[in-house]
């Protein structure tokens, strides 16, 4: 019962932490706003309504949150199991980049095989790409903040400078367009679906607006299974338990390397679907500029969400809409950098109330008996 | 043999201390905050303001010296920002560091629409002269950066400052024990870090070009990051490895290779980087209670 209790106060600590770092980001911003003699009341209403003030606005809000709940989720897990993951820019970059390639690349694949195997292709190389700082970390003791960060670069290198220029055939910077057999289902043509046409309220979707698509179902479901696996299974307990305190999960019996691998390695994945959506869902092709700095934004949105699956699902949301929203600002002349500057103070302010939880944990263990 | 003999040329050489400049500070500045116990990962953010404030300054006031003072000063301004929430606030230095990039490229591009009214690319200001050197012209920026190096040497090696600086990053209770105060030190070494940085955008703004443009770092702030670790955290190791990626740039820039594709020699640094780490040329091992805030009265 108590126990129980208790977890009711941490989650609500948690929110309620979150939530005032959202509110004095959004009151430092109007500082900013006021640089530009318009008023914070009218960026924020025109935020608002760019946001949420239609039913296309809504969807759209889901479609920009969805390569940031991925990247969230990916920064997340191993930040439980104790490690920075500031990769996964190079892991969404490698795993966009393999998907857009095998989506044009194989022209006579039938769509059940074609989409499945170019999902699967990017999420394997992202899954590489995060594997290996995993790998040099648990055997060759190297940060795997720095680690990261050589392979953000050495994957511009390798996708954006290199890559495109192979495979280009227009003087886009973009690999060639995927076929339609790699194409992720867009909720605006819904209605030529044969089953899905016949939900109630599909037509509200079919909308030339509307550019939601079915990879924000995959990043829900991806973070219930790191929910899961976090929370419900074995290899969760024991990446957590390394997370906790390593040498005490090693001297438990817990193999802290193989956590640390896995959890790298799941990690590359989840951003390497960031990037396969994109890529076949958003844009169609591997282009210069689709990563957007999703790696670094999912920071933020993984500390916004405290660091679980369920709490990255709402600040990949919340996030979404502030870039959803940020353009509806951009049309009232207020420049939409406002947002980016916005994520900053987010990340600054939660990063600066984590030490009033330490605070609070401290003053629980001197009290003793409460 | 075209290839090689562009390689080996003199003006390649002399190229790339150009290339370096930016690499060098930002480096040095690095091995400040590190040495202290503070991990930099904004340097990129901390070039990039002061890019932007270097080009403001020359323009507002007609002095690109101006321009440098502000560069400084903008580095100092950001990098206190990073040692208030960290060191004594004492957050995630790496969370804060992410933080103040992003914070970094969106007010450079805010400001460029506030302040210029253009969304890319500023107009262009007056840019710092420049001075011969084996008939190559380099702006004053790079001499400072080459002064510098042994400059920063001494100080860490020969002077009681330095001393106190390494002893806090290695082991700040037991400095702690002897009177030093350990986040103080901290903070000062953060902001020389973000003074050093910060003149680094202005060699890239206002020395080696005249104009300030989007997202103009480039990731110079995480290659001289590279550098530092490189340099195994000492002023001529991150000096040479500076001079080693600024001559990979300056390659990169003017030779065609047959065999690699240019795009790719921008890599070499980071490849180059992650080979050291891992042991292959002796290990490469930052200063012990790097990344670590200190709470005082604790073990």
């Amino acid at each position: 019962m108590n126990n129980y209790s208790d977890k009711i106060k941490s989650i609500l600590t948690d929110l309620g932490l979150s939530l005032l770092s959202i509110v004095v980001a959004l009151i430092v911003g109007t500082l900013f706003i006021f640089l530009t003699d318009k008023s914070p009341l009218d960026a924020y209403s025109a935020l608002y309504i760019g946001a949420f003030g239609n039913f296309s606005a809504i969807a759209n809000t889901l479609w920009r949150s969805t390569p940031l709940i991925l990247t969230g989720l990916a920064v997340a897990l191993p930040f439980r199991a104790g490690l920075f993951n500031i990769g996964a820019e190079g892991q969404l970059l490698m795993g966009g980049f393999t998907a857009g390639v095998v989506g044009f690349y194989f022209t006579s694949l039938p769509a059940f095989i074609h989409l499945p195997f170019a999902i699967i292709a990017g999420m394997f190389v992202g899954g590489l790409w995060g594997g290996l700082p995993g790998f040099l970390k648990a055997k060759m003791d190297v940060h795997e903040v720095i680690a990261t960060i050589m392979l953000n670069h050495i994957a511009i290198a390798l996708t954006i400078n290199y890559g495109i220029n192979i495979f280009r055939d227009t003087g886009r910077p973009a690999t060639p367009r995927i076929m339609d057999s790699a194409a992720m289902f867009n909720f605006k043509n819904i209605m030529d679906h044969p089953f899905l046409s016949k939900l109630p309220f599909a037509e509200l979707f079919a909308h030339p607006a509307i550019r939601l698509h079915i990879n924000f179902f995959l990043a829900l479901a991806a973070a219930v299974v790191l929910w899961y696996l976090l929370f419900k299974t074995t290899l969760g307990y024991e990446m957590r338990a390394v997370g906790f305190n390593p040498d005490g999960a090693e001297y438990g019996g817990i193999n802290a390397s193989k956590g640390i691998i896995t959890a790298m390695f799941i990690s590359g994945a989840v951003a390497g679907l960031a990037g396969v959506g994109e890529v076949l869902g958003t844009h169609f092709s591997f282009m210069q500029g689709m990563d957007a700095g999703y790696g670094f934004t999912g920071i933020a949105v993984a500390l916004i969400g405290q660091t679980h699956p369920i709490g990255v699902i709402l600040g990949g949301i919340l996030f979404g809409a502030l870039a959803q929203g940020g353009l509806e600002m951009q049309f009232s002349g207020i420049p939409s950098e406002i947002v980016m500057l916005i994520q900053a103070l987010v990340i600054f302010f939660v990063a600066a109330l984590q030490v009033f939880k330490v605070y609070l944990a401290k003053r629980k263990a001197k009290g003793g008996v409460e | 043999m075209d290839t090689l003999k562009q390689i080996f040329s003199l003006s390649l050489f002399l190229a790339s201390f150009r290339f370096a400049t930016p690499l060098i500070l930002a480096a040095l500045g690095g091995i400040f905050s590190e040495r202290s116990g503070v991990v930099n990962i904004a340097l990129e953010g901390m070039i990039l303001i002061g890019a932007f404030a270097a080009v403001y300054g020359s323009a507002s006031t007609g002095n690109p010296w101006i321009g440098v003072l502000y560069s400084m000063i903008a580095g100092l301004v950001f990098a206190a920002i990073l040692a208030l929430v960290c060191v004594t606030f004492k957050a995630n230095q790496i969370v804060v560091g992410t933080g103040i990039n992003i914070f970094a490229s969106g007010i450079t591009i805010f400001l460029l629409q506030v302040l210029f009214g253009v969304k890319g690319t500023s107009p262009m200001v007056g840019r710092l002269p420049a001075y011969r050197f084996f008939g190559v012209r380099f702006n004053p920026i790079t001499y400072i950066a080459l002064i510098l190096v042994p400059v920063v040497w001494f100080i860490f090696f020969k002077t009681h400052w330095g001393l106190r600086i390494r002893s806090i990053g290695e082991h700040p209770a037991a400095a702690d024990t002897l009177g030093i105060s350990v986040n103080k030190w901290r903070f000062i070494s953060v902001l020389i870090s973000g003074v050093l940085a910060g003149l680094a955008g202005a060699h890239l703004s206002i020395g080696d070009g005249s104009a300030f443009v989007r997202e103009m770092s480039a990731g110079r702030g995480f290659i001289a990051l590279a550098a530092m670790i490189f340099g195994k955290w000492h002023p001529f190791g991150a000096f040479g490895a500076a001079m080693l990626f600024g001559f990979a740039e300056a390659i990169a820039v003017r030779v065609d290779f047959a065999f690699i594709p240019s795009e790719l020699i921008s890599a070499i640094p980071y490849v180059l980087t992650l080979v050291v780490l891992a042991g292959f040329f002796g290990k490469s091992i930052p200063p012990a209670a790097s990344g670590e805030p200190y709470y005082k009265g604790e073990k």
